[in-house]
Formats: structure tokens, C-alpha cells, sequence
């Protein structure tokens, strides 16, 4: 795709969306994997998984190209695996090892991976958003083509750094995508206690961002949406905000029982499980048949199972290898 | 490089120091509220918008977190940026960034990345700019391991230790003292330097005066004028809070047995207090208990000229300090 084509609907081929089908099950059993490996100790502190919400990682992206940058946040297994990053690494990182894509300092909070334009992974709402600014800018002035694509959720819309964020991008045309994963809930909080708007896309509106709502359970329609925002930034006609209408399947965090959702809610939004939804799709279309859906199902758990032992069989980092990263500079090494 | 020194304000090295890393490396670029074509609140980046371009040199709209991180997307994508905040008292509006974003990001990402980004905090009191304008602040964030924190108290360290901040491959905030902007003194254009050192800027065998920023000025008058008391002191600009130069300091008060510090601050969190911490922990043999002159710990900076005046430490007042430490009568 060239950089200027502008509005383009470039129609995925078959191999692509297998290809969809065998990332967003590994993005599945990854969270699910890392459930058990809490149990057996491997993984310590807190997680926040993405069971629900896998569809907007893989559909956004499919929508990039390999230099495009992306910031991302706490909960960022799934976009860091539909980027690219290899389990192992993943799992090593949650693990604590050397073996980890940031040499097990991170965690899970921080699974950052320069090498496929990750450029950040942040535990404090908000914070990203400004950076994929920054990196959208540095784009806009070497003139690459390149976009940003920053990832928030719907609590992020209310703190200060994401009205900054969303100003100096329309003010600055800055080639950057946001998207706002409204998945209903902050933390414990239900998104109406804490917001006088239910569309967040109307955020974007106020502050002068071409704003879309996306059905987030459907990885072809996030690809769809992603895509034309990509191309838009590319074609230098700025930035979009992109509300992901999502929901996610476990709690916050590793310690929530996830006690106040409302009764039948998680029932009507498994229906639409989006693992399900593309799988269906897929079979539907003739793109998938149950034989290659079942080897695929296999393949992948054992891809995920293989790369969990990798990464536990990593050493951890050593302090002095940590004292490295502080500084770049050789004298305070 | 240029190697004759020329007479030069605090101001205009400031604007030099980034004007030559900006002619030097075209990935430096300067951004901040009103400094491109209002060339700064203070004056500080006069010209180079015109001389740079606004590709270079641009306004940002007035969100202090967002656009110190803007400037750490822009120094992990390529770009070598110079931030200004305003007054030192706006940093905690950027307080995220400064804390959890800057000196973090390298080590959480495992060492992927450099983040070399100067931001540039205009302090200090004298200006009789009221409690919320005259902080100087260059302990607030001296704690934070990923930062390097830095200060000037004179034109040349103006120029050379900005020039050194902006040559790093990892965060520094860099404290201008805002009384100090119409000071002249003899500049050399030196090439970046290393990081965390002091300077001696008048040797002497009776006394170690270490001091920052505007104290740095009013340090040295003191020693002027104890040297008519007959007392010889020796006066060191402190430059890097972060990493601190104990080499120099305790080098001197080795020399001089007796210990004062003087800075712009309250006393508990201040760096003074680590430096003498520092002496009392490696056992250096003092001849008087040390001293360190800082603001009041009951009071604000107030507004009025005559009680600012009051609580900012006087020449007078650290001459008075240092002759009640080594024990002779103070003049006048
Ligand atoms: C500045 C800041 N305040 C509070 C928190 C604690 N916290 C972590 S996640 C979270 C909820 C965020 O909700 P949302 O933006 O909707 O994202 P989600 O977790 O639903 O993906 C909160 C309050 C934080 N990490 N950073
Ligand atoms: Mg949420």
C-alpha cells in the first residue's frame, strides 16, 4: 500500500485471516497459560489479562506495517503477540528472566520491543498516549510514512495526559491512531459512575480528531477501522480515535473475582466471544475447515505450552546486568 | 570549537549552549511554551526559530505532561529534544513524565532504548515573583535513579553544563536560575563535558562555600568580602545534584576542615544535607560542626520585596554563617 492512497479497504486474502485465527487463539492461550502458571508459581505480582479483547489486537495489527510505531499499555499481552513477539519472550518476561523482551526488569506491565516498533509499554494511565505522539512526530519530520498507533482504555479518557495527547495530535496533524479499548469498566468502577459520556468517540470529536465507533469483537471490522485511520495518517490527513466496544472476560487483575458485573452481563458478551465470532466467520466463508481449525487449535497450544517451558527454563537477569540499564552513559555504569 | 572566551550574560549562554547543539546535531530540537516566536518567556531562545525552523524549534500548547512526553517519543524515535518548562514550579504538572516516565523507560525496556531529552526548569526567587513562580526545585526530583539533575551558577557553567545535559543519551533536568539571567562573565564555548562535575571557582585554604545557582553569585561576594575578615574561602559551584561531584567538595573540605552550603531551598531534602551527610559518613575530620544556609523551614516565599528579601540568604548573611564556623568576628 503506498502511502498516499488515502482511503483504502484493502480486502484481506484467505491466508491472511487463518493467519488471524491462529494469533488470536495464541493470544488466548497465552492469558489462559498464564492463569496456570501463577498457580505453579512461575509468575508473580499482578497481570492483566485480555480474554475478550483479543479481536482489537489482532485486527489493529494486521493494519500495520513493520515500522509503524505502537505504544501500548499494562494490558498488552495481546498486542504485543499479535505484533510479532515471540512467547517465549512474552513469557519470560512475566517470569522474571533473561530470556524476556526486556530481560525480565519489566514484567508483565512492560512488554516493550523495539525490534517491531514497540516502542513503550506503560503502567501509568495515559502515558503512552503523549509518546505516540512524540514517535508520530518524529515520523511527520523525517517524512517516513510511518504512523503511531497508541492503545488506552476507557478510564484513560478521563485523566489529564489523554485530552493533551489528543490536543497536540490535531493541533500538530501528527499521524497517530488512538485507540480506546472501552471494555465497560475501570479497575472495579462501571464506566457510567466515572463518565458523563458513554461514546468516547465523542472525545475525540472535542478535540478535533476524525472519531469512529468499532465493534471490538470483530477482527475484521477493527482491521477494516484501523486501516483506513492508518492510511489517513499516512496520507497526512491526521490523526483518528478509534472507540474499540469491547468487554474483557476476567477480572481487572490477577486478585479480581470480578464481582460487579451486572447479572447475565458476561453471559451476553461471551455469546460474542471474538475468538468464537472469526472462527465461525471463517468456517462459514469456507476459509477454514473444521480439520484446519482443530490442527490449528492444536498447533497453537502446543506452540504456547513449548514456549512456557522455554522461558522457565531461562536464568533471571543479574543485578549487574540491571544496573546497565539505568543509564546509557558508560560513566555511571 | 571556539576556545577564546568572550563576555557573555547567563542569558545569552543559555540561548548559545542551544543554539550550538542545535548546529551541531540536527536531530536537537527545542520545544516548550512560547519558545519559538516569543523566543522565550525569559528570552532564552531569541532567534533560533528564525535560524532552525519550526520543524526544529516549536510552541507546545501548555500541558506539561503531555509534552514531556512528546519529547520522549520524540528521544526514543531519533531526535535529541531540549524541553522548556517555564517556571520550575510547573515541573509537577509534568510530574509523571519526570518520575515515571524519563528515568524509567531505559531500565524497564531492558536497556533498549536512549532517552536523551534536557528539560530546562527556570527557578529561583529574587524576581518578586510570588510563592507559586520562584521555586527552584533542583532537589525535588534528585532522587530518582535514571535522572541526571544539573544546575548552573554562571554563565560559563550555564553554557557548558547545558551543553554537556543536551550531549547525554539520558534524561537531565537542568535548573536556570531566572536572577541570574542579566549576570555577564567570560564564556568559553567548550565541547560537552563530563557529567557530574563541580567547579572551583575561587580556591581557598579556610573554608569549603558550596552552592548552587543564584547562592553561587551571592557565595562568592561573601568570600569577597570575609577575605577583608581574612578569611580565604573556597567557593564551588555544585552543577550536578545528580551525579554529585563528592570527589571535588570533600577533596576541599578535606583541605579546609570546616563545611558550609548554601542553596535556595529548605533545609530537610536539601543536597547540602547530603553533602554533609556524606563528609560526616567517611569520617572527615572537621575543626567546627558544619553549616548549611537554606530558606526558612516555616515560611513560603512570600511576595513582598521586603520579606523575600528576607528569607533569600544574603552575601552579608553567608559571609556571617561561614565567620561563625570558623570562628572569627564578622565585619560590619
Ligand atoms: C495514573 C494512574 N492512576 C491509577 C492507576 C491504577 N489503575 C491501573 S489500571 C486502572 C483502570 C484503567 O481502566 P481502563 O483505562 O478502562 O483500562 P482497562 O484496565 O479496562 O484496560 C487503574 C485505575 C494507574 N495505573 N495509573
Ligand atoms: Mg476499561
Amino acid at each position: 500500500m503506498s502511502v498516499k492512497e488515502g482511503r483504502v479497504h484493502v480486502t484481506p486474502s484467505a491466508v491472511d485471516r487463518r493467519g488471524w485465527f491462529e494469533r488470536i487463539l495464541a493470544i488466548r492461550f497465552f492469558e489462559e497459560k498464564v492463569q496456570e502458571l501463577f498457580m505453579d508459581g512461575l509468575v508473580e505480582g499482578t497481570t492483566h489479562l485480555c480474554q475478550g479483547q483479543e479481536a482489537i489486537s489482532v485486527g489493529s495489527t494486521a493494519a500495520l506495517s513493520d515500522d509503524d510505531y505502537m505504544t501500548i499499555t499494562y494490558r498488552g499481552h495481546g498486542h504485543a503477540l499479535a505484533r510479532g513477539m515471540p512467547p517465549e519472550a512474552a513469557f519470560g518476561e512475566l517470569m522474571g528472566r533473561t530470556i524476556g523482551c526486556c530481560h525480565g526488569v519489566g514484567g508483565s506491565m512492560h512488554l516493550t520491543d523495539f525490534s517491531r516498533g514497540l516502542i513503550g509499554s506503560f503502567a501509568i494511565i495515559g502515558a503512552g498516549l503523549s509518546v505516540a505522539v512524540g514517535a508520530a512526530l518524529s515520523a511527520q519530520r523525517r517524512g517516513d510514512g510511518r504512523v503511531a498507533l497508541a492503545y488506552c482504555g476507557d478510564g484513560a479518557t478521563n485523566i489529564g495526559t489523554f485530552h493533551e495527547a489528543l490536543n497536540m495530535a490535531a493541533v500538530w496533524h501528527a499521524p497517530v491512531v488512538f485507540i480506546v479499548e472501552n471494555n465497560l469498566y475501570a479497575e472495579y468502577t462501571p464506566l457510567q459512575v466515572t463518565t458523563a459520556v458513554t461514546d468516547l468517540a465523542q472525545r475525540g470529536v472535542a478535540n478535533g480528531i476524525r472519531s469512529r465507533i468499532v465493534d471490538g469483537q470483530d477482527v475484521d471490522a477493527v482491521y477494516e477501522a484501523v486501516l483506513e485511520a492508518v492510511a489517513h495518517a499516512r496520507g497526512d490527513e491526521g490523526p483518528s480515535l478509534l472507540e474499540m466496544k469491547t468487554y474483557r472476560f476476567r477480572g481487572h487483575s490477577r486478585t479480581d473475582p470480578a464481582k460487579y458485573r451486572s447479572a447475565g452481563e458476561l453471559e451476553k458478551w461471551l455469546e460474542r466471544d471474538p475468538v468464537t465470532l472469526l472462527e465461525r466467520r471463517l468456517r462459514d466463508e469456507g476459509v477454514l475447515s473444521d480439520d484446519e481449525a482443530h490442527e490449528i487449535r492444536v498447533r497453537v497450544q502446543k506452540e504456547i505450552d513449548d514456549a512456557a517451558a522455554t522461558a522457565a527454563a531461562s536464568p533471571p537477569p543479574t543485578l549487574d546486568a540491571a544496573r546497565a540499564f539505568v543509564y546509557a552513559s558508560r560513566e555511571l555504569r | 570549537m571556539n576556545s577564546a572566551s568572550s563576555e557573555m550574560s547567563y542569558r545569552d549562554a543559555i540561548r548559545e549552549a542551544m543554539a550550538d547543539s542545535l548546529e551541531d546535531d540536527a536531530t536537537t530540537v527545542l520545544l516548550g511554551e512560547d519558545v519559538a516566536d516569543a523566543g522565550g518567556v525569559f528570552k532564552t531562545s531569541v532567534g533560533l526559530v528564525e535560524r532552525f525552523g519550526r520543524d526544529r524549534v516549536f510552541d507546545t500548547p501548555i500541558c506539561e505532561n503531555g509534552f514531556v512526553g512528546v519529547a520522549l517519543g520524540l528521544a526514543v524515535t531519533g531526535y535529541r529534544p531540549i524541553v522548556e518548562i517555564m517556571f520550575s514550579d510547573f515541573l509537577p504538572s509534568a510530574g509523571d513524565a519526570i518520575v515515571n516516565e524519563l528515568p524509567k523507560f531505559r531500565f524497564m525496556s531492558g536497556g533498549q532504548c536512549n532517552v536523551p531529552v534536557t528539560v530546562r526548569a527556570i527557578g529561583g526567587a529574587t524576581g518578586r515573583f510570588g510563592t507559586q513562580h520562584s521555586a527552584t526545585g533542583e532537589t525535588w526530583y534528585s532522587g530518582l535513579p535514571g535522572l541526571k539533575v544539573a544546575t548552573a551558577g554562571t554563565p560559563q557553567a550555564a553554557y557548558s553544563v547545558l551543553r554537556t545535559a543536551i550531549a547525554q543519551p539520558d534524561p537531565v533536568l537542568f535548573f536556570e536560575h531566572k536572577g541570574l539571567y542579566g549576570v555577564k562573565g567570560p564564556v568559553v564555548r567548550s565541547a560537552p563535558m563530563d557529567v557530574g562535575t563541580a567547579e572551583v571557582l575561587r580556591p581557598g585554604n579556610d573554608v569549603t562555600i558550596v552552592a548552587s545557582l543564584l547562592m553561587v553569585q551571592r557565595a562568592l561576594r561573601a568570600a569577597a568580602e570575609l577575605e577583608l575578615a581574612g578569611v580565604d574561602a573556597e567557593v564551588i559551584d555544585l552543577q550536578w545534584v545528580r551525579p554529585m561531584d563528592m570527589t571535588t567538595i570533600l577533596d576541599s573540605v578535606r583541605k579546609t576542615r570546616h563545611l558550609i552550603t548554601v542553596e535556595e531551598q529548605v533545609q530537610l531534602g536539601s543536597w547540602g544535607s547530603s553533602v554533609i551527610a556524606q563528609a560526616a559518613m567517611e569520617g572527615i575530620a572537621l575543626d567546627a560542626p558544619p553549616d548549611a544556609v537554606t530558606l526558612p523551614d516555616d515560611l513560603l516565599i512570600p511576595y513582598s520585596p521586603t520579606l523575600e528579601d528576607a528569607i533569600i540568604p544574603s552575601a552579608t548573611q553567608i559571609a556571617e554563617r561561614v565567620c561563625a564556623i570558623v570562628g572569627v568576628a564578622a565585619r560590619g
